[in-house]
């Protein structure tokens, strides 16, 4: 039994339109792995065929070697996988503290207490407090989360995907609407990410991925057209013709 | 550490007990008018439960009143069937409406938006014509006229209806207290969170659509309590108690006081009922222009409701100086 992720074989079409074709894929224990394509390559697909936001129509979806391809999203959660989302999507209502707090009660198994407040679980708030360390959000621990800066509001995104304890964390394009001068925010946030957590990163920002990545994968239309060190792929002709462009050096 | 679930514990309690105060007071400033100040109560009941449903988990419902008449035959066929102790009544108002609210929410909490708000309706007509359809057991048009006995054995109603109206009170503290209790819970905070965002709810690993079905069901079980006071305190069930116009009355209410606080619930019965007795006793025939007029001046100026006023006043202020 390989530990891990294993995708094989992994297929989706909405009627005519393929938009995964036969991918295979591994992300080890501890791995950074980057997803970059074009617009439209699929790369979205593939994490929604991940976490099972979407059906596949073929192949399988392995974690630590247990076939989890046919679970439902709530199901892969609770298996270990996470994500995050391309666009920001929080409980804009709700403060960092309490976006927080739910994914920790949620994955507690405490989602269906109903005469405890939320807010008196001494676990669940330490848990609570420690993830807003990590990501510097003590300071806005009580304010709504419409009321933060976006590249704040990504770093939220984050702790709620962390707060599930995953062993699989996607980060689908996670300094997407990033100002420039908060980029560094997301860079440190990612590196500073349990060592052990397997982490695949679906980013458009090229430099944040050769920063972050230890290796890359490049989806084209669906299907993987290459994978390697950050390096080889720089340095892939067909690469630099299809997605990088020739003058990226 | 800013968490105070100690002082919040303590701010709820004063609230309740605020309650009870003001509950006592209007007993005593309004002596003459209990049966319409019960009416106010039962009605404030009955949008705690759309608030919880619709404010707080963003189900969107123009067919509250499919639970209301739910809990309000049970009890008068109760009571119709010997057991005319109100307060089992109550129970058994609340379970019906709970089992309505759970078997159709199977099916109606599958469906988002428009869909899920002509389901609503249709279910409350489909319940209207078995009402009608079975008039040997509800007396179909007619109605049910119904006795009630003394409350756990002792408290009779009376003709003033001074019981009657503690009766409701007493309810409608339980209710406000057991409804503070769930939203500030970990089941109360998901529901919140379903109503911000369902997908992202999915992708932390809830189970979205049968909590949606839970809230439903306890949303619909306190709609039942205010059904079953209802019909015990006029002694009388009509198939009225599944018209249209009580779910659209709760939603204006809503509308009113301000969705997803529960005390805008309150605050919007008490406005909407108050402003519907005097405007219907100055012109019977065109008290829904005030109404109207009421709540296109609260959409407009304060779309958050009434209790918002002084937040937006205070922010007013601020940015004038």
């Amino acid at each position: 039994m390989s530990a891990g992720l294993q995708v094989r074989g992994l297929s989706k079409s909405f009627g005519g339109l393929v938009v995964a074709r036969e991918i295979n894929f591994d992300l080890a224990p501890g791995d950074r792995k980057a997803l970059i394509g074009p617009n439209g390559a699929g790369k979205s697909t593939f994490a929604n065929l991940l976490t099972g936001a979407l059906t596949p129509s073929g192949g399988e979806i392995r974690l630590d070697g247990r076939d989890i391809g046919r679970l439902r999203e709530a199901a892969r959660v609770k298996a270990g996988i996470a994500k995050t989302f391309q666009i920001t999507t929080l409980f804009q209502d709700l403060s960092v503290r309490e976006n927080i707090l739910l994914p920790v009660l949620e994955r507690r198994g405490a989602g269906l207490r109903m005469f405890r407040r939320a807010d008196g679980d001494r676990h669940a708030n330490a848990e609570v407090e420690a993830l807003m360390a990590q990501f510097k959000l003590q300071p806005f621990a009580g304010v709504r989360v419409d009321e933060l800066a976006y590249g704040q509001q990504r770093l939220v995104e984050m702790a709620i995907a962390l707060a599930l304890k995953p062993r699989i964390l996607i980060l689908d394009e996670p300094a997407a609407g990033v100002p420039t001068g908060e980029n560094h925010l997301i860079t440190d946030a990612i590196a500073a990410l349990p060592a052990d957590l397997s982490v695949l990163i679906i980013e458009h920002d090229m430099a944040l991925v050769f920063k972050v990545a230890r290796s890359i994968v490049v989806l084209v239309a669906g299907a993987i057209l290459v994978e390697g060190a950050p390096h080889e792929i720089a340095a892939n002709p067909r690469v630099r013709d299809l997605y990088l462009g020739s003058g990226h050096g | 550490m800013s968490f105070a679930p100690r002082n919040a514990r303590l701010r709820d309690l004063a609230l309740l007990l605020g309650m009870a105060v003001a509950a006592a007071a209007a007993y005593y400033a309004f002596p003459d008018n209990l049966a319409f100040a019960t009416r106010v109560i039962i009605m404030m009941i009955f949008v705690l439960s759309l608030d919880f449903v619709l404010g707080v988990a963003g189900i969107t419902t123009l067919g509250h009143s499919a639970l209301f008449g739910a809990g309000a035959y049970a009890a008068a066929l109760c009571a119709a069937h010997g057991w005319s102790e109100p307060v089992l009544g109550v129970i058994a108002g609340a379970a019906a409406a709970a089992l309505v609210a759970l078997l159709s929410g199977l099916f109606l909490m599958r469906t988002r938006g428009l869909t899920l708000l002509m389901l609503t309706i249709a279910v409350t007509e489909v319940l209207g014509e078995l009402v009608n359809k079975f008039s040997d057991i509800t007396g179909g048009a007619d109605g049910l006229d119904i006795l009630m006995g003394p409350i756990f054995g002792v408290l009779k109603f009376d003709f003033r209806g001074q019981v009657g109206y503690i009766y409701a009170a007493c309810a409608l503290l339980l209710v406000f207290a057991f409804l503070r209790v769930l939203v500030a819970s970990p089941f109360g905070l998901a529901a919140r969170g379903i109503k911000e965002s369902p997908a992202r709810m999915r992708a932390i690993g809830a189970p979205v659509y049968w909590r949606l079905v839970a809230i439903y069901a306890i949303g619909g079980a306190v709609a039942g309590v205010a059904g079953a006071l209802s019909a015990q305190s006029t002694s009388l069930v009509s198939p009225n108690v599944f018209d249209f116009q009580l779910s659209a009355d709760a939603l204006i209410m809503l509308i009113l006081g301000g969705a997803g606080r529960l005390y805008g619930a309150l605050f919007g019965a008490l406005v909407f009922m108050s402003v519907h007795q005097v405007a219907a006793s100055v012109d019977p025939f065109n008290w829904l222009f005030i109404i109207g007029a009421l709540l296109l001046a609260v959409v407009y100026v304060a779309p958050a409701g009434l209790l918002s006023l002084p937040d937006l006043v205070k922010r007013q202020l601020r940015f004038s100086r």
